[in-house]
């Protein structure tokens, strides 16, 4: 697969650049597949959206990328470094279902879970601790509703929240999965602009996206993944029908409108 | 007035409601604390199986003699680890997996103990509970083991709320899910077998369930539901073991029986979310104006 991009995996950034670099990923679950010899790097201080169908291994990608589910076969390199050595370096958001939003936590209690992995066990959070939670609630805009209880809160807050908390990470490189899934068009815009302006301050970003939102055409780069890596190039180059078609299969209609395509859905909300 | 102190501190004259008071006390504040997990993890099932599981190990226990409690506690543990363990494993229900084990262990205590001719109060107090029957040797356990518990929950109070809400994330932060998912199962366990003397088997189930769920109608922070919790527990204690000693009914029952009215209660009077308090408007669709709203 890797040999079919040969411009785009010399073009990406050499080892010191390059924040993530994953390279000939295979891995799945009890036999069943869900990447292919997926091989990319992502350069720093660049944000990268990975698009892909539902059931198309960005969860699993993301995940492997952490540390989290070990790869079949591959490598993966965080900073040029081992991910068990650069953790604390790493913020993530993962799908909003797999929080349980009737837990009686408060909005600043979660975005404080955040500092946990710096915390350690045993170790209370300190007042430098409440500032970085403090701030990622401001830069948030969820400072007026820091004491209410996350199961009070709208979709869009609870997105918000799990990016408030990926932030108090004080992460270099942040992996978002499905952070605008759901949301309205507006909204996405402002999440995608300050996801610019964490870009601007030389963080790198994997943004997880299974609809071509309004906001694909922001990214610095796109992955198109379908189990296999599809395309890897800057969105004006991945965006044509035939590449979104091979990603997509049936998930997508591509109706050509004047010079833009406009996707349209099956299958999910 | 001084007529009601009487009646109040008759009961506690003698040595035996005193000690119950001491193990009601401990096992409120154990059965909250774990509770409050048991109730926000929809853990209640598993509560249950494990009071019954730790059957095995009391038979066991009785009949070589040993330790009741000792017995107790591993036959729960065991049961506790071979439930996550399937239930992160197998292919299999947690469900489906609980309900094997649980029944299994129960049957095989049951089969051991109807080889023996003698069946003794001192083995049924553990399926009905016996509170007014527990010894200072039982309240000591029961305090070894209740301090225990506190101090783990204490110390990893961030861990296990982080773990319970998110547990993906949580691992993503370098926190060991796997040894949390074990070891609060491990804490139901054992929490289990501090409520046994109290309240039975059979009844168990009620004190991790009953006050948390109650505290979780009344308050809405983990620590508050604990707290609050311990409380509900210790009170429904209290009356209960009133009840017992004046109606001469048994005590774990009356224990659970009040610990469900206070339930009752909290459902239809609680301020926040009574059934029949109305509902303030500023409570309902509390989304108010502010730029990322309207979605879904």
């Amino acid at each position: 697969m890797a040999k079919l991009f040969p411009s785009q995996r010399t073009a990406a950034a050499s080892d010191d650049e390059a924040a993530i670099r994953v390279e000939g990923i295979w891995a799945g679950y009890d036999g069943h597949t869900a990447l292919e010899d997926v091989g990319f790097a992502v350069t720093k201080g660049s944000i990268v959206g990975l698009i892909g169908p539902n059931g198309s291994g960005k969860s699993t990608l993301i995940k492997v990328i952490l540390g989290m589910h070990r790869p079949w076969q591959g490598r993966v390199r965080v900073l040029g470094r081992e991910i068990a050595t650069v953790r604390r370096l790493l913020g993530y958001t993962p799908q909003i279902e797999t929080v349980d939003w009737q837990f009686p936590v408060t909005v600043s209690e979660v975005v404080m879970t955040g500092r946990y992995g710096r915390l350690g066990p045993l170790r209370r959070p300190t007042g430098a601790d409440r500032a970085v939670v403090e701030s990622c609630l401001q830069r948030l805009q969820l400072t007026e509703v820091a004491d209410r209880q996350i199961s009070d809160l709208s979709g869009g807050q609870q997105r918000r929240v799990l990016v408030a908390r990926a932030l108090a990470q004080e992460p270099q490189v942040l992996l978002l999965d499905e952070p605008m899934a759901g949301l309205d068009a507006a909204i996405q815009h402002e999440l995608m602009a300050l996801f610019e302006g964490l870009r601007d301050e030389g963080k790198t970003l994997l943004v997880a996206t299974h609809d071509l939102s309004c906001v694909s055409g922001c990214f610095d780069r796109v992955l198109l993944l379908n189990k296999r890596m599809v395309a890897y190039d800057d969105p004006a180059k991945v965006f044509t029908a035939e590449l979104l078609n091979e990603a997509f299969k049936s998930h997508l209609i591509l109706l050509p409108v004047e010079r833009a395509f406009y996707g349209e859905h099956h299958g999910h909300d | 007035m001084i007529e009601i102190w009487n009646w109040l501190s008759e009961p506690f004259q003698y040595e035996f409601m005193q000690r119950a008071l001491l193990a009601v006390l401990m096992v409120s504040a154990v059965s909250a604390v774990i509770g409050a997990f048991v109730v926000l993890k929809g853990l209640a099932f598993i509560g249950d199986a494990l009071a019954h599981a730790s059957f095995a190990g009391v038979a066991v226990a009785f009949v070589l003699g040993g330790s009741i409690y000792l017995g107790a506690m591993i036959a729960a543990v065991a049961t506790a680890l071979a439930i996550g363990f399937v239930g992160r494993r197998a292919r299999l229900s947690l469900d489906t997996a609980i309900g094997i084990l649980f029944v299994g262990a129960f049957a095989l205590g049951i089969v051991i103990v109807s080889r023996q001719s003698n069946y003794t109060v001192d083995l049924f107090s553990f399926v009905f509970g016996n509170v007014l029957g527990v010894g200072w040797g039982d309240l000591l356990l029961i305090g070894i083991m209740t301090l225990a518990i506190i101090a783990i929950i204490v110390a990893f109070y961030k861990e296990f709320l982080f773990y319970a809400y998110d547990p993906e994330m949580a691992a993503a932060s370098g926190i060991p899910v796997a040894a949390m998912h074990y070891g609060l199962l491990a804490l139901v366990a054992v929490a289990a077998v501090v409520a046994l003397k109290a309240v039975g088997i059979v009844l168990v189930v009620a004190m991790l369930v009953t006050p948390a769920a109650t505290a979780g109608l009344l308050v809405r922070r983990l620590h508050q539901i604990m707290l609050v919790g311990a409380l509900i527990g210790f009170v429904s204690s209290v009356i209960g073991l009133y009840v017992s000693y004046y109606a001469s009914v048994a005590s774990g029952a009356s224990i659970v029986l009040v610990a469900t009215c206070l339930f009752g209660l909290a459902l239809l009077f609680s301020p926040r979310r009574g059934l029949l308090v109305p509902r303030r408007p500023d409570l309902v669709g509390a989304h108010d104006g502010e730029t990322m709203a309207s979605e879904r």
